[in-house]
Protein backbone atom coordinates (compact mmCIF):
# COMPACT_ATOMS: atom_id res chain seq x y z
CA UNK A 1 0.00 0.00 0.00
CA UNK A 2 1.46 3.52 -1.31
CA UNK A 3 1.06 5.81 2.33
CA UNK A 4 0.61 9.07 -0.11
CA UNK A 5 -2.71 8.18 -0.60
CA UNK A 6 -5.39 8.48 2.34
CA UNK A 7 -7.19 4.49 2.31
CA UNK A 8 -8.85 3.92 -0.69
CA UNK A 9 -8.17 6.91 -2.55
CA UNK A 10 -10.90 9.49 -1.98
CA UNK A 11 -10.74 11.90 0.89
CA UNK A 12 -12.99 11.52 3.88
CA UNK A 13 -15.30 14.28 3.05
CA UNK A 14 -16.11 12.49 -0.16
CA UNK A 15 -16.46 9.03 1.53
CA UNK A 16 -18.87 10.47 3.75
CA UNK A 17 -20.88 12.24 1.17
CA UNK A 18 -20.97 9.00 -0.82
CA UNK A 19 -22.28 7.19 2.03
CA UNK A 20 -24.74 9.47 2.93
CA UNK A 21 -25.78 8.85 -1.09
CA UNK A 22 -25.55 4.84 -0.59
CA UNK A 23 -27.83 5.19 2.52
CA UNK A 24 -30.74 7.43 0.65
CA UNK A 25 -30.24 5.04 -2.28
CA UNK A 26 -30.41 1.94 0.47
CA UNK A 27 -33.60 3.46 2.18
CA UNK A 28 -35.56 4.31 -1.12
CA UNK A 29 -34.30 0.97 -3.22
CA UNK A 30 -34.21 1.82 -7.48
CA UNK A 31 -34.61 5.34 -6.54
CA UNK A 32 -31.53 7.54 -8.44
CA UNK A 33 -29.65 9.47 -5.93
CA UNK A 34 -27.65 12.32 -7.34
CA UNK A 35 -24.29 12.38 -5.96
CA UNK A 36 -20.99 14.96 -6.09
CA UNK A 37 -19.29 12.29 -8.44
CA UNK A 38 -15.19 13.47 -8.15
CA UNK A 39 -12.90 13.00 -10.84
CA UNK A 40 -10.85 9.77 -11.17
CA UNK A 41 -7.56 8.70 -12.45
CA UNK A 42 -9.23 6.61 -15.13
CA UNK A 43 -11.33 7.65 -18.11
CA UNK A 44 -15.52 7.61 -17.98
CA UNK A 45 -16.63 4.22 -19.07
CA UNK A 46 -14.13 2.35 -17.12
CA UNK A 47 -16.15 2.09 -14.23
CA UNK A 48 -15.13 5.81 -12.24
CA UNK A 49 -19.23 5.54 -10.74
CA UNK A 50 -18.46 1.65 -9.46
CA UNK A 51 -14.97 2.91 -7.73
CA UNK A 52 -16.33 5.73 -5.93
CA UNK A 53 -18.95 3.60 -4.71
CA UNK A 54 -16.22 0.43 -3.46
CA UNK A 55 -13.57 3.63 -2.19
CA UNK A 56 -16.52 4.60 0.05
CA UNK A 57 -17.44 0.90 0.88
CA UNK A 58 -14.22 -0.74 1.82
CA UNK A 59 -12.57 -1.16 5.33
CA UNK A 60 -8.74 -2.44 5.77
CA UNK A 61 -10.63 -5.94 7.04
CA UNK A 62 -12.16 -6.15 3.32
CA UNK A 63 -11.30 -8.98 0.44
CA UNK A 64 -11.95 -7.12 -2.28
CA UNK A 65 -12.57 -8.98 -5.79
CA UNK A 66 -13.35 -7.23 -9.27
CA UNK A 67 -14.59 -8.72 -12.25
CA UNK A 68 -15.35 -7.67 -15.59
CA UNK A 69 -17.84 -9.37 -17.82
CA UNK A 70 -17.36 -12.19 -15.24
CA UNK A 71 -13.94 -12.58 -15.63
CA UNK A 72 -11.52 -11.76 -13.06
CA UNK A 73 -8.25 -10.74 -15.79
CA UNK A 74 -9.34 -8.78 -18.26
CA UNK A 75 -7.86 -4.62 -18.24
CA UNK A 76 -10.13 -3.01 -16.23
CA UNK A 77 -10.74 -5.98 -13.81
CA UNK A 78 -7.06 -6.31 -13.03
CA UNK A 79 -6.67 -2.07 -13.20
CA UNK A 80 -9.11 -1.53 -10.95
CA UNK A 81 -7.94 -4.83 -8.69
CA UNK A 82 -4.64 -3.23 -8.62
CA UNK A 83 -5.75 0.61 -7.59
CA UNK A 84 -7.48 -0.84 -4.48
CA UNK A 85 -4.16 -2.69 -3.70
CA UNK A 86 -2.37 0.52 -4.08
CA UNK A 87 -4.11 2.80 -2.72
CA UNK A 88 -6.56 0.42 -0.01
CA UNK A 89 -3.90 -2.40 0.56
CA UNK A 90 -6.70 -4.48 1.23
CA UNK A 91 -6.80 -8.51 0.58
CA UNK A 92 -7.75 -9.28 -3.04
CA UNK A 93 -9.38 -12.80 -4.25
CA UNK A 94 -10.72 -13.97 -7.12
CA UNK A 95 -13.11 -16.35 -5.39
CA UNK A 96 -16.50 -15.10 -5.12
CA UNK A 97 -17.30 -16.89 -1.78
CA UNK A 98 -14.08 -14.80 0.31
CA UNK A 99 -14.65 -11.73 -1.19
CA UNK A 100 -16.86 -9.11 1.14
CA UNK A 101 -16.84 -6.92 -2.00
CA UNK A 102 -17.32 -7.38 -5.24
CA UNK A 103 -17.56 -4.91 -8.11
CA UNK A 104 -18.41 -5.42 -10.92
CA UNK A 105 -19.09 -4.54 -14.84
CA UNK A 106 -22.13 -6.46 -16.74
CA UNK A 107 -22.25 -9.44 -14.80
CA UNK A 108 -23.84 -10.88 -11.67
CA UNK A 109 -21.19 -13.95 -10.16
CA UNK A 110 -22.84 -17.43 -10.67
CA UNK A 111 -22.42 -18.97 -7.34
CA UNK A 112 -24.86 -17.40 -5.30
CA UNK A 113 -24.57 -14.50 -2.98
CA UNK A 114 -24.65 -14.52 0.71
CA UNK A 115 -25.57 -11.82 3.89
CA UNK A 116 -22.51 -9.63 4.57
CA UNK A 117 -21.47 -9.12 0.69
CA UNK A 118 -21.71 -6.58 -0.83
CA UNK A 119 -22.03 -6.03 -4.88
CA UNK A 120 -21.01 -2.98 -6.65
CA UNK A 121 -21.99 -2.32 -10.63
CA UNK A 122 -20.31 -0.23 -12.79
CA UNK A 123 -23.34 1.98 -14.50
CA UNK A 124 -22.83 3.80 -18.10
CA UNK A 125 -26.79 4.88 -18.06
CA UNK A 126 -28.49 5.14 -15.15
CA UNK A 127 -32.04 6.26 -16.90
CA UNK A 128 -33.95 3.55 -18.09
CA UNK A 129 -36.07 5.91 -19.91
CA UNK A 130 -33.29 8.02 -21.58
CA UNK A 131 -33.64 6.30 -24.92
CA UNK A 132 -37.08 7.24 -25.07
CA UNK A 133 -37.63 10.53 -23.22
CA UNK A 134 -34.42 12.61 -23.72
CA UNK A 135 -35.42 15.26 -21.14
CA UNK A 136 -34.01 14.84 -17.52
CA UNK A 137 -36.85 17.12 -16.29
CA UNK A 138 -39.15 14.84 -17.67
CA UNK A 139 -37.76 11.22 -16.53
CA UNK A 140 -37.62 12.51 -13.59
CA UNK A 141 -41.16 13.39 -13.13
CA UNK A 142 -42.08 10.03 -14.93
CA UNK A 143 -40.03 8.20 -12.14
CA UNK A 144 -42.03 10.48 -9.31
CA UNK A 145 -45.79 9.96 -10.97
CA UNK A 146 -45.25 6.01 -11.93
CA UNK A 147 -45.87 7.00 -15.22
CA UNK A 148 -44.15 3.86 -16.70
CA UNK A 149 -46.34 2.91 -19.64
CA UNK A 150 -43.48 4.12 -22.11
CA UNK A 151 -41.19 1.49 -20.53
CA UNK A 152 -43.60 -0.73 -22.26
CA UNK A 153 -43.49 1.42 -25.71
CA UNK A 154 -39.99 -0.19 -25.97
CA UNK A 155 -40.81 -3.64 -25.02
CA UNK A 156 -44.12 -3.25 -27.75
CA UNK A 157 -41.53 -2.17 -30.20
CA UNK A 158 -39.21 -4.69 -29.73
CA UNK A 159 -42.17 -7.21 -30.40
CA UNK A 160 -43.51 -5.55 -33.24
CA UNK A 161 -40.17 -5.89 -35.10
CA UNK A 162 -38.45 -9.06 -34.14
CA UNK A 163 -41.30 -11.16 -33.14
CA UNK A 164 -39.96 -11.60 -29.68
CA UNK A 165 -38.94 -8.81 -26.65
CA UNK A 166 -35.40 -8.79 -28.26
CA UNK A 167 -33.71 -6.80 -25.57
CA UNK A 168 -30.78 -9.09 -24.08
CA UNK A 169 -28.81 -6.77 -21.44
CA UNK A 170 -29.74 -3.75 -19.45
CA UNK A 171 -33.23 -5.15 -19.15
CA UNK A 172 -35.67 -2.98 -17.43
CA UNK A 173 -37.00 -4.33 -13.63
CA UNK A 174 -39.14 -2.86 -11.40
CA UNK A 175 -38.43 -2.57 -7.77
CA UNK A 176 -40.80 -3.54 -5.01
CA UNK A 177 -43.51 -2.64 -7.09
CA UNK A 178 -42.50 1.23 -7.32
CA UNK A 179 -39.52 2.48 -9.40
CA UNK A 180 -38.63 1.45 -12.61
CA UNK A 181 -34.89 0.08 -12.66
CA UNK A 182 -32.05 -0.26 -15.19
CA UNK A 183 -29.84 -3.09 -13.94
CA UNK A 184 -26.98 -1.63 -15.49
CA UNK A 185 -26.09 -3.59 -18.81
CA UNK A 186 -26.04 -6.99 -16.97
CA UNK A 187 -27.19 -9.95 -19.85
CA UNK A 188 -31.38 -10.37 -18.79
CA UNK A 189 -29.84 -14.20 -18.06
CA UNK A 190 -28.37 -12.30 -14.59
CA UNK A 191 -32.00 -10.54 -13.86
CA UNK A 192 -33.47 -13.22 -11.57
CA UNK A 193 -30.75 -12.98 -9.49
CA UNK A 194 -31.31 -9.30 -8.92
CA UNK A 195 -34.29 -10.12 -6.87
CA UNK A 196 -34.48 -11.04 -3.51
CA UNK A 197 -30.76 -11.38 -3.39
CA UNK A 198 -29.04 -11.79 0.29
CA UNK A 199 -26.18 -9.19 -0.82
CA UNK A 200 -26.25 -5.78 -0.96
CA UNK A 201 -26.35 -4.32 -4.34
CA UNK A 202 -25.32 -0.70 -5.01
CA UNK A 203 -24.87 0.46 -8.34
CA UNK A 204 -22.84 3.73 -9.28
CA UNK A 205 -22.75 5.68 -12.17
CA UNK A 206 -19.60 8.60 -12.52
CA UNK A 207 -20.70 10.53 -15.59
CA UNK A 208 -23.86 10.42 -15.01
CA UNK A 209 -23.59 11.36 -11.20
CA UNK A 210 -26.07 9.36 -9.50
CA UNK A 211 -26.11 5.96 -7.02
CA UNK A 212 -28.66 4.02 -6.61
CA UNK A 213 -29.41 0.76 -4.83
CA UNK A 214 -30.92 -3.07 -3.78
CA UNK A 215 -31.00 -3.88 -0.45
CA UNK A 216 -30.67 -7.52 0.52
CA UNK A 217 -33.85 -9.36 -0.13
CA UNK A 218 -35.59 -6.77 -2.22
CA UNK A 219 -38.22 -7.78 -4.77
CA UNK A 220 -37.10 -7.35 -8.34
CA UNK A 221 -39.39 -8.11 -11.72
CA UNK A 222 -38.58 -7.64 -15.20
CA UNK A 223 -41.00 -5.95 -17.23
CA UNK A 224 -42.82 -8.19 -20.01
CA UNK A 225 -46.25 -8.52 -21.14
CA UNK A 226 -48.92 -11.28 -19.93
CA UNK A 227 -48.71 -13.10 -23.93
CA UNK A 228 -44.89 -12.58 -23.77
CA UNK A 229 -43.26 -13.20 -20.41
CA UNK A 230 -40.00 -12.22 -19.42
CA UNK A 231 -37.21 -15.10 -20.45
CA UNK A 232 -33.56 -14.98 -19.53
CA UNK A 233 -32.00 -16.00 -22.39
CA UNK A 234 -28.08 -17.63 -22.74
CA UNK A 235 -26.82 -19.72 -25.46
CA UNK A 236 -27.83 -23.28 -26.01
CA UNK A 237 -24.84 -24.66 -25.39
CA UNK A 238 -22.18 -26.24 -22.40
CA UNK A 239 -19.33 -24.33 -21.35
CA UNK A 240 -16.71 -26.25 -23.28
CA UNK A 241 -13.80 -26.15 -20.84
CA UNK A 242 -15.52 -26.80 -17.76
CA UNK A 243 -18.91 -28.87 -18.77
CA UNK A 244 -21.48 -26.20 -17.09
CA UNK A 245 -25.00 -26.10 -18.83
CA UNK A 246 -26.56 -23.59 -16.09
CA UNK A 247 -23.98 -20.83 -16.53
CA UNK A 248 -23.65 -17.90 -18.75
CA UNK A 249 -21.78 -18.34 -21.87
CA UNK A 250 -19.02 -16.71 -24.05
CA UNK A 251 -18.54 -17.14 -27.52
CA UNK A 252 -15.07 -17.07 -28.46
CA UNK A 253 -13.66 -17.43 -31.77
CA UNK A 254 -10.58 -19.63 -31.82
CA UNK A 255 -9.43 -19.80 -35.60
CA UNK A 256 -9.73 -18.00 -38.78
CA UNK A 257 -12.21 -20.93 -40.64
CA UNK A 258 -14.88 -20.13 -38.60
CA UNK A 259 -14.24 -22.38 -35.04
CA UNK A 260 -15.62 -21.56 -32.04
CA UNK A 261 -15.78 -22.52 -28.91
CA UNK A 262 -18.23 -21.74 -25.51
CA UNK A 263 -16.64 -20.95 -22.31
CA UNK A 264 -18.39 -19.51 -18.74
CA UNK A 265 -17.96 -15.95 -18.40
CA UNK A 266 -17.55 -16.01 -14.79
CA UNK A 267 -13.90 -17.63 -14.61
CA UNK A 268 -14.04 -18.07 -11.08
CA UNK A 269 -17.41 -20.18 -11.27
CA UNK A 270 -15.39 -22.32 -14.48
CA UNK A 271 -12.10 -22.61 -12.90
CA UNK A 272 -13.47 -23.93 -9.42
CA UNK A 273 -15.45 -26.65 -11.58
CA UNK A 274 -12.65 -27.62 -13.58
CA UNK A 275 -10.82 -28.05 -9.60
CA UNK A 276 -13.34 -30.31 -8.72
CA UNK A 277 -13.02 -32.40 -11.61
CA UNK A 278 -15.56 -31.31 -14.51
CA UNK A 279 -14.40 -31.55 -18.12
CA UNK A 280 -15.81 -29.74 -20.92
CA UNK A 281 -15.38 -30.74 -24.64
CA UNK A 282 -12.33 -29.01 -25.43
CA UNK A 283 -10.71 -28.65 -21.82
CA UNK A 284 -6.76 -29.35 -22.37
CA UNK A 285 -6.78 -32.79 -20.75
CA UNK A 286 -9.33 -33.49 -23.35
CA UNK A 287 -7.61 -32.07 -26.17
CA UNK A 288 -3.81 -32.81 -25.51
CA UNK B 1 -74.65 14.39 -16.64
CA UNK B 2 -76.74 16.93 -16.85
CA UNK B 3 -74.36 20.07 -16.14
CA UNK B 4 -71.41 21.13 -18.30
CA UNK B 5 -68.30 19.16 -18.92
CA UNK B 6 -66.03 21.74 -18.70
CA UNK B 7 -66.61 25.56 -17.06
CA UNK B 8 -64.51 28.57 -17.58
CA UNK B 9 -64.53 31.29 -15.55
CA UNK B 10 -62.48 34.53 -15.88
CA UNK B 11 -60.03 32.83 -17.76
CA UNK B 12 -56.57 35.17 -17.98
CA UNK B 13 -52.73 34.25 -19.13
CA UNK B 14 -50.04 36.75 -19.87
CA UNK B 15 -46.79 37.02 -20.81
CA UNK B 16 -45.50 39.85 -18.73
CA UNK B 17 -47.17 42.82 -19.35
CA UNK B 18 -48.78 41.70 -22.83
CA UNK B 19 -51.99 39.77 -23.01
CA UNK B 20 -52.56 36.17 -23.83
CA UNK B 21 -55.90 35.98 -23.29
CA UNK B 22 -58.15 37.25 -20.79
CA UNK B 23 -61.51 37.52 -19.44
CA UNK B 24 -62.51 34.44 -20.92
CA UNK B 25 -65.39 32.44 -19.79
CA UNK B 26 -67.43 29.41 -21.64
CA UNK B 27 -69.34 26.53 -21.05
CA UNK B 28 -68.93 23.59 -22.91
CA UNK B 29 -71.35 20.32 -22.58
CA UNK B 30 -70.66 16.69 -23.24
CA UNK B 31 -70.71 15.67 -26.89
CA UNK B 32 -70.75 19.53 -28.35
CA UNK B 33 -68.29 21.58 -30.68
CA UNK B 34 -66.93 24.46 -29.61
CA UNK B 35 -64.90 26.35 -31.92
CA UNK B 36 -62.40 28.75 -31.20
CA UNK B 37 -61.65 31.44 -34.69
CA UNK B 38 -59.57 34.28 -35.00
CA UNK B 39 -56.46 35.60 -36.47
CA UNK B 40 -52.62 35.16 -35.58
CA UNK B 41 -52.05 35.77 -32.09
CA UNK B 42 -55.30 36.28 -31.06
CA UNK B 43 -54.65 34.09 -28.33
CA UNK B 44 -55.98 31.26 -29.31
CA UNK B 45 -53.43 28.89 -29.20
CA UNK B 46 -52.51 30.22 -25.15
CA UNK B 47 -56.43 30.21 -24.61
CA UNK B 48 -56.02 26.21 -25.10
CA UNK B 49 -53.05 25.37 -23.95
CA UNK B 50 -54.07 26.81 -20.48
CA UNK B 51 -57.17 24.79 -20.99
CA UNK B 52 -54.63 21.69 -21.75
CA UNK B 53 -52.51 22.58 -18.67
CA UNK B 54 -49.90 23.29 -20.79
CA UNK B 55 -49.36 26.65 -19.54
CA UNK B 56 -50.26 27.87 -16.17
CA UNK B 57 -53.13 30.35 -16.31
CA UNK B 58 -52.71 33.01 -14.00
CA UNK B 59 -56.31 34.01 -12.89
CA UNK B 60 -60.00 32.38 -13.66
CA UNK B 61 -61.29 29.07 -12.75
CA UNK B 62 -61.76 25.94 -15.50
CA UNK B 63 -63.88 23.58 -14.03
CA UNK B 64 -63.87 19.70 -15.80
CA UNK B 65 -66.71 18.06 -14.33
CA UNK B 66 -67.27 20.72 -11.42
CA UNK B 67 -63.54 20.43 -10.26
CA UNK B 68 -60.88 22.60 -10.74
CA UNK B 69 -58.31 21.59 -12.40
CA UNK B 70 -56.07 24.74 -11.77
CA UNK B 71 -55.96 23.79 -7.96
CA UNK B 72 -55.53 19.69 -8.79
CA UNK B 73 -52.17 18.44 -7.84
CA UNK B 74 -50.29 17.50 -11.07
CA UNK B 75 -50.27 13.89 -10.97
CA UNK B 76 -54.02 13.89 -10.79
CA UNK B 77 -53.71 16.31 -13.94
CA UNK B 78 -51.66 14.19 -15.85
CA UNK B 79 -54.09 11.04 -14.93
CA UNK B 80 -56.84 13.18 -16.55
CA UNK B 81 -54.98 13.92 -19.77
CA UNK B 82 -53.91 10.44 -20.53
CA UNK B 83 -57.52 9.20 -19.79
CA UNK B 84 -60.31 11.63 -20.07
CA UNK B 85 -58.51 14.28 -22.19
CA UNK B 86 -57.00 14.47 -25.71
CA UNK B 87 -54.37 17.11 -27.14
CA UNK B 88 -54.08 17.07 -31.07
CA UNK B 89 -51.32 19.00 -32.02
CA UNK B 90 -51.33 21.32 -35.14
CA UNK B 91 -48.07 19.15 -36.20
CA UNK B 92 -48.45 15.87 -35.64
CA UNK B 93 -44.40 15.91 -34.69
CA UNK B 94 -45.16 17.08 -31.90
CA UNK B 95 -48.05 14.92 -30.80
CA UNK B 96 -46.12 11.78 -32.49
CA UNK B 97 -43.04 9.81 -31.47
CA UNK B 98 -41.40 9.59 -34.68
CA UNK B 99 -38.99 7.21 -33.40
CA UNK B 100 -41.74 4.59 -32.72
CA UNK B 101 -43.90 2.56 -35.12
CA UNK B 102 -48.12 3.10 -35.73
CA UNK B 103 -48.95 0.91 -33.56
CA UNK B 104 -46.75 1.77 -30.91
CA UNK B 105 -48.33 4.74 -31.15
CA UNK B 106 -51.57 4.10 -31.02
CA UNK B 107 -51.10 1.50 -28.09
CA UNK B 108 -48.61 4.10 -25.55
CA UNK B 109 -51.49 5.84 -23.78
CA UNK B 110 -53.32 1.95 -23.56
CA UNK B 111 -49.75 1.00 -22.19
CA UNK B 112 -49.78 3.90 -20.08
CA UNK B 113 -53.31 3.12 -18.62
CA UNK B 114 -52.02 -0.09 -17.66
CA UNK B 115 -52.83 -2.81 -20.46
CA UNK B 116 -50.08 -5.68 -20.28
CA UNK B 117 -51.36 -7.77 -23.04
CA UNK B 118 -49.53 -7.47 -26.32
CA UNK B 119 -52.16 -9.14 -28.21
CA UNK B 120 -54.89 -6.77 -27.08
CA UNK B 121 -52.98 -3.90 -27.25
CA UNK B 122 -52.30 -4.54 -31.04
CA UNK B 123 -55.47 -5.49 -31.52
CA UNK B 124 -56.69 -1.87 -30.56
CA UNK B 125 -54.08 -0.63 -32.29
CA UNK B 126 -55.00 -2.09 -35.41
CA UNK B 127 -58.76 -1.52 -35.16
CA UNK B 128 -58.14 1.96 -34.68
CA UNK B 129 -55.70 2.33 -37.46
CA UNK B 130 -58.82 0.78 -39.70
CA UNK B 131 -60.61 3.37 -38.17
CA UNK B 132 -58.84 6.46 -39.05
CA UNK B 133 -58.55 5.07 -42.55
CA UNK B 134 -54.82 3.69 -42.40
CA UNK B 135 -53.96 0.72 -44.07
CA UNK B 136 -53.11 -2.00 -40.90
CA UNK B 137 -50.60 -3.35 -42.82
CA UNK B 138 -48.78 -0.40 -41.93
CA UNK B 139 -49.06 -0.85 -38.51
CA UNK B 140 -45.23 -1.20 -37.74
CA UNK B 141 -44.17 1.27 -40.06
CA UNK B 142 -42.43 4.81 -38.19
CA UNK B 143 -44.60 7.81 -38.89
CA UNK B 144 -41.41 9.21 -40.53
CA UNK B 145 -42.55 6.84 -43.98
CA UNK B 146 -46.52 8.80 -43.68
CA UNK B 147 -47.89 11.43 -45.27
CA UNK B 148 -49.03 14.60 -43.19
CA UNK B 149 -52.72 13.52 -43.78
CA UNK B 150 -51.72 9.63 -42.57
CA UNK B 151 -49.73 11.24 -39.57
CA UNK B 152 -52.26 13.56 -38.85
CA UNK B 153 -54.95 10.77 -38.92
CA UNK B 154 -52.21 8.43 -36.28
CA UNK B 155 -52.04 10.92 -33.99
CA UNK B 156 -55.99 11.41 -33.39
CA UNK B 157 -56.06 7.59 -33.26
CA UNK B 158 -53.58 7.77 -30.86
CA UNK B 159 -55.45 10.58 -28.76
CA UNK B 160 -58.61 8.76 -29.12
CA UNK B 161 -57.96 5.17 -28.27
CA UNK B 162 -58.59 5.33 -24.57
CA UNK B 163 -61.83 6.64 -25.22
CA UNK B 164 -61.52 10.34 -23.95
CA UNK B 165 -64.50 12.45 -22.93
CA UNK B 166 -62.86 16.28 -23.93
CA UNK B 167 -60.66 16.34 -27.04
CA UNK B 168 -58.82 19.55 -27.56
CA UNK B 169 -57.46 20.38 -30.99
CA UNK B 170 -54.91 22.94 -32.09
CA UNK B 171 -55.39 23.69 -36.00
CA UNK B 172 -55.58 19.84 -36.82
CA UNK B 173 -55.94 20.53 -40.29
CA UNK B 174 -53.29 23.43 -40.62
CA UNK B 175 -50.98 22.39 -43.40
CA UNK B 176 -52.79 19.91 -45.23
CA UNK B 177 -54.10 20.39 -48.87
CA UNK B 178 -57.57 21.21 -49.04
CA UNK B 179 -58.61 17.02 -50.55
CA UNK B 180 -56.92 15.48 -47.37
CA UNK B 181 -58.34 18.34 -44.98
CA UNK B 182 -61.97 17.44 -46.15
CA UNK B 183 -61.34 13.90 -45.49
CA UNK B 184 -59.77 14.33 -42.29
CA UNK B 185 -62.49 16.75 -41.36
CA UNK B 186 -65.47 13.85 -41.94
CA UNK B 187 -63.57 11.65 -40.59
CA UNK B 188 -63.68 13.81 -37.37
CA UNK B 189 -67.47 14.68 -37.63
CA UNK B 190 -67.97 10.69 -37.79
CA UNK B 191 -65.54 10.19 -34.89
CA UNK B 192 -66.85 13.40 -32.63
CA UNK B 193 -70.88 12.22 -33.43
CA UNK B 194 -70.19 8.54 -32.72
CA UNK B 195 -68.25 8.81 -29.63
CA UNK B 196 -70.08 11.58 -28.31
CA UNK B 197 -67.11 14.13 -27.85
CA UNK B 198 -66.90 17.04 -26.27
CA UNK B 199 -64.69 19.29 -28.56
CA UNK B 200 -62.38 22.66 -28.38
CA UNK B 201 -61.41 23.03 -31.99
CA UNK B 202 -58.90 26.08 -32.36
CA UNK B 203 -58.91 27.20 -36.20
CA UNK B 204 -58.49 30.24 -38.38
CA UNK B 205 -60.43 28.68 -41.01
CA UNK B 206 -63.54 29.66 -40.86
CA UNK B 207 -64.96 26.64 -43.49
CA UNK B 208 -63.75 24.00 -40.62
CA UNK B 209 -65.34 25.64 -38.11
CA UNK B 210 -68.65 25.52 -40.20
CA UNK B 211 -68.59 21.96 -40.67
CA UNK B 212 -67.43 21.07 -37.65
CA UNK B 213 -68.51 23.62 -34.49
CA UNK B 214 -71.58 23.97 -32.95
CA UNK B 215 -71.01 27.13 -31.01
CA UNK B 216 -68.48 29.55 -32.05
CA UNK B 217 -65.98 31.97 -30.00
CA UNK B 218 -64.63 34.64 -31.68
CA UNK B 219 -61.68 36.08 -30.49
CA UNK B 220 -59.03 39.52 -30.94
CA UNK B 221 -56.54 40.56 -28.84
CA UNK B 222 -56.58 37.72 -26.19
CA UNK B 223 -60.54 38.90 -25.86
CA UNK B 224 -63.68 37.08 -26.60
CA UNK B 225 -65.25 39.65 -28.75
CA UNK B 226 -68.66 37.81 -29.99
CA UNK B 227 -69.41 33.67 -29.10
CA UNK B 228 -72.97 32.07 -30.46
CA UNK B 229 -73.90 29.40 -32.22
CA UNK B 230 -71.96 28.64 -35.57
CA UNK B 231 -74.28 29.74 -38.12
CA UNK B 232 -75.65 32.75 -36.26
CA UNK B 233 -71.85 33.66 -35.60
CA UNK B 234 -71.08 33.87 -39.85
CA UNK B 235 -74.47 34.30 -41.20
CA UNK B 236 -75.19 37.50 -39.24
CA UNK B 237 -71.65 38.93 -37.31
CA UNK B 238 -72.46 41.12 -34.98
CA UNK B 239 -68.80 42.39 -34.37
CA UNK B 240 -66.90 44.41 -36.90
CA UNK B 241 -63.84 42.38 -36.27
CA UNK B 242 -66.38 39.22 -36.80
CA UNK B 243 -67.67 40.98 -40.17
CA UNK B 244 -64.07 41.82 -41.32
CA UNK B 245 -62.95 37.96 -40.47
CA UNK B 246 -65.91 36.62 -42.74
CA UNK B 247 -65.86 38.91 -45.32
CA UNK B 248 -62.15 38.11 -45.68
CA UNK B 249 -62.66 34.51 -46.65
CA UNK B 250 -62.71 33.88 -50.53
CA UNK B 251 -66.37 32.84 -51.59
CA UNK B 252 -65.19 30.29 -54.71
Amino acid sequence: MSEAYTFAYLDDATKRMIRRALLKALAVPGYQVPFASREMPMPYGWGTGGVQVTAACLTPEDTLKVIDQGADDTTNAVSIRRFFERTAGVAVSEHTAEASVIQTRHRIPEKPLSEGQILVYQVPIPEPLRFLEPRESETRKMHALEEYGLMHVKLYEDIARHGAIATSYAYPVRVEGRYVMDPSPIPKFDNPKLSNNPAIQLFGAGREQRIYALPPYTQVVSLDFEDHPFEPTKAEAACDLCGATESYLDEVIVDDAGGRMFCCSDTDFCASRRDAGHIGRLAPEVVA
Amino acid sequence: MSGPLLEVVGLEKRYGARIGCTEVSFDLYPGEVLGIVGESGSGKSTLLGCLAGHLSADAGHILYKGRDTRAMAEPERRVLARTEWAFVHQNPRDGLRMGVSAGGNVGERLMAVGARHYGDIRATASDWLGRVEIDAGRIDDRPRAFSGGMQQRLQIARNLVTGPRLVMMDEPTGGLDVSVQARLLDLLRALVREMGLAVIIVTHDLAVARLLADRLMVMKDGRVIEAGLTDQVLDDPQAAYTQLLVSSVLQV
